[in-house]
C-alpha cells in the first residue's frame, strides 16, 4: 500500500510525502512507519494507544479509527493532520 | 547585601525564548546593546520552554507541541545547529486493560538535576505529571511517587487552568539531590525528601478562596515557585492568591504581598530572583479583580521589586508605557541575568521583550513582533 504522509510529519520523512508499506492492521502499519521513521508514531498516537485528536487516517477513503482495525490490502492509506486551531 | 557579579559590560547574555509559535534565541553583544536572532526554531509549534544545562553549559532542551501532533522534547548543544528528538519523550504509564490512562498534552517545564548528578533532568507536564531523565533528556521515565502515588490522592483538587492542569515548577535543593519541591496549578506545593518517592503538602498559610475548606492541605494555586540558590531554605511563590515567602524549616507561608500597594494588589503569574541576593525579587502584577483581566492594573505596566525579602516593594516603571498598555506576562516569562547590575527581562503575550539593564530601574523594549511569549530565560556567559 501507498501511505500518504501529511506535512507536519515530513520532518521525520526527510520531506517525503509518500512511502510504500505492507501491514495487516493499523497498529502494524504504525509500527512499520515508526521503525522507518523513529519517533513518528508517538506524534500520532498517545501513550494510551489513542489516535491523537487532530490525526485522521483513511484506507481507500474509509476512516480507520482503531489501532486494531484490519487493513485489507488497501491501495492507499491517507494520514491527515486535521484542523487544529489558530 | 548581594555579592558582586561580573560587570555587565564584561559578560554576554543570551535569551532563550519560548513562544506560542516557536522558539527564538537572542544573543547579546557585550553590554547587551545589540541582540542577534537565532531562529525561529520549530516555527508553528508551541514551545513552552527552552533550557540550558547550567552544569555543562552545553546541553539544550526544548519542549514542543505542534497543533496536530503529540508533544515531544528536542535536544541540542550550545552553538550547534540542529535538534535531535528525544528517543522516549515524557509519557504516562499505559493504563491497565479497561482503564482510561492519562496522556501528556504538553511538556511545560524542565529543571536540571543536582550538580552531583550530571545528565539528570526533571520535566513537568500538562496534565500534571513529573518525569525524570538520566541521560541528558533523551529518555524520560515517570516519577512513580508523583504520577502513580500522589496524583491519584489529590486528583479531585487538581483543576484545569486554560492550558490544562500543569506541574510548572520543579526545584532541586542545591545541598541535597534527594530534596525536591514541586508546584502544581492547581494542586499546590509539595516537598519530597527521597527524590520524589514520597511527598508531603507544603501549603499552610496560603490562601485559596476557591476551595471550600479554609485550611485545605492541598488544592492551592501557586503560579510560580522559586528557591534561592545561595540560601536554599528561602522559598518564594507567586500564587493565585498573593505573593508568599517561606523560610524553612518553618512550614507556614507568609503573605509578603500584603505590603504591595492596595490599588495594584499582589496577583500575578511570574517572579524572578536576584542571582546573588536572597532578599531581592521582582514580580509583575496583573489585574486580579472583577473577572480577572490578567493585564497590567489600570493599563499601566510596572515591575515591582523588593530588596528586603518582601517587607516592602518599589514600583519600577521608568521607560514602560505610562498608560493604555495591557500587558500580560506568563509565569515563565520574567527572569534575571547574572550580571552586575542585574539585568531583568520580561516577555509579553503581545510578543514583546522588555529589558532593564539596571535591576529594574530603567526599561526598554529589545524585541517586538514575536508570537505570544510563554517563557524567557537569561543565560549569562563569560565572553
Amino acid at each position: 500500500m501507498i501511505v500518504v504522509i501529511p506535512g507536519p510529519l515530513h520532518s521525520y520523512t526527510q520531506g517525503r510525502s509518500r512511502t510504500e508499506c505492507e501491514a495487516a492492521s493499523l497498529a502494524g502499519l504504525l509500527d512499520v512507519l515508526d521503525a522507518r521513521y523513529p519517533g513518528m508514531r508517538f506524534r500520532m498516537v498517545d501513550e494510551q494507544e489513542r489516535i491523537r485528536p487532530h490525526i485522521r487516517i483513511y484506507a481507500d477513503g474509509v476512516p480507520v479509527t482503531s489501532l486494531a482495525a484490519r487493513l485489507d490490502a488497501p491501495r492507499e492509506v491517507l494520514i491527515v493532520a486535521a484542523l487544529s486551531g489558530g | 547585601m548581594p555579592t558582586t557579579g561580573a560587570t555587565r559590560s564584561a559578560q554576554r547574555v543570551s535569551l532563550l525564548v519560548g513562544t506560542r509559535k516557536g522558539a527564538f534565541l537572542f544573543h547579546g553583544g557585550q553590554g547587551s546593546r545589540e541582540w542577534r536572532l537565532d531562529g525561529p526554531h520549530f516555527l508553528g509549534s508551541m514551545v513552552n520552554q527552552v533550557a540550558l544545562d547550567p552544569r555543562d553549559g552545553e546541553t539544550l532542551l526544548l519542549a514542543a507541541k505542534a497543533g496536530h501532533l503529540g508533544p515531544t522534547v528536542y535536544r541540542s548543544r550550545w552553538n550547534e545547529r540542529g535538534w535531535a528528538e528525544a528517543g522516549r519523550p515524557p509519557a504516562f504509564a499505559k493504563a491497565a486493560e479497561g482503564g482510561s490512562g492519562r496522556s501528556v498534552a504538553h511538556v511545560f517545564c524542565f529543571a536540571p538535576g543536582h550538580a552531583s548528578e550530571p545528565g539528570v533532568w526533571y520535566a513537568g507536564t500538562s496534565p500534571v505529571g513529573l518525569f525524570r531523565s538520566e541521560d541528558g533528556g533523551a529518555a524520560w521515565s515517570g516519577v512513580a511517587g508523583f504520577n502513580d502515588v500522589l496524583y491519584p490522592k489529590i486528583a479531585d483538587k487538581v483543576m484545569e487552568v486554560p492550558e490544562g492542569s500543569i506541574l510548572h515548577s520543579i526545584l532541586v535543593d542545591p545541598r541535597d539531590a534527594s530534596h525536591l519541591y514541586i508546584a502544581l496549578s492547581t494542586g499546590g506545593v509539595f516537598e519530597s525528601a527521597d527524590r520524589g518517592a514520597s511527598w508531603r503538602a507544603l501549603n499552610r498559610g496560603v490562601e485559596a478562596y476557591f476551595l471550600p475548606e479554609p485550611d485545605a492541605e492541598f488544592g492551592h494555586d501557586p503560579h510560580a515557585l522559586a528557591l534561592h540558590p545561595q540560601l536554599p531554605d528561602r522559598l518564594y511563590q507567586q500564587n493565585h492568591c498573593g505573593i508568599y515567602r517561606l523560610d524553612r524549616p518553618a512550614d507556614i507561608w507568609q503573605r509578603i504581598g500584603r505590603s504591595m500597594p492596595a490599588e495594584v494588589g499582589d496577583i500575578g503569574f511570574a517572579l524572578a530572583l536576584h542571582p546573588r541576593d536572597p532578599d531581592t525579587l521582582w514580580v509583575f502584577p496583573m489585574d486580579g479583580t472583577d473577572v480577572w483581566p490578567r493585564t497590567s492594573p489600570g493599563g499601566r505596566p510596572a515591575v515591582y521589586c523588593s530588596t528586603d525579602g518582601g517587607a516592602s516593594w518599589r514600583r519600577q516603571d521608568r521607560g514602560l508605557p505610562p498608560e493604555h498598555a495591557w500587558f500580560s506576562v506568563k509565569r515563565q516569562a520574567l527572569c534575571a541575568d547574572a550580571c552586575d547590575p542585574v539585568g531583568v527581562y520580561f516577555g509579553t503575550a503581545g510578543g514583546e521583550i522588555w529589558m532593564s539593564p539596571d535591576a529594574g530601574d530603567n526599561w526598554a523594549p529589545i524585541v517586538r513582533y514575536l508570537p505570544p511569549i510563554l517563557s524567557v530565560a537569561a543565560v549569562t556567559a563569560a565572553p
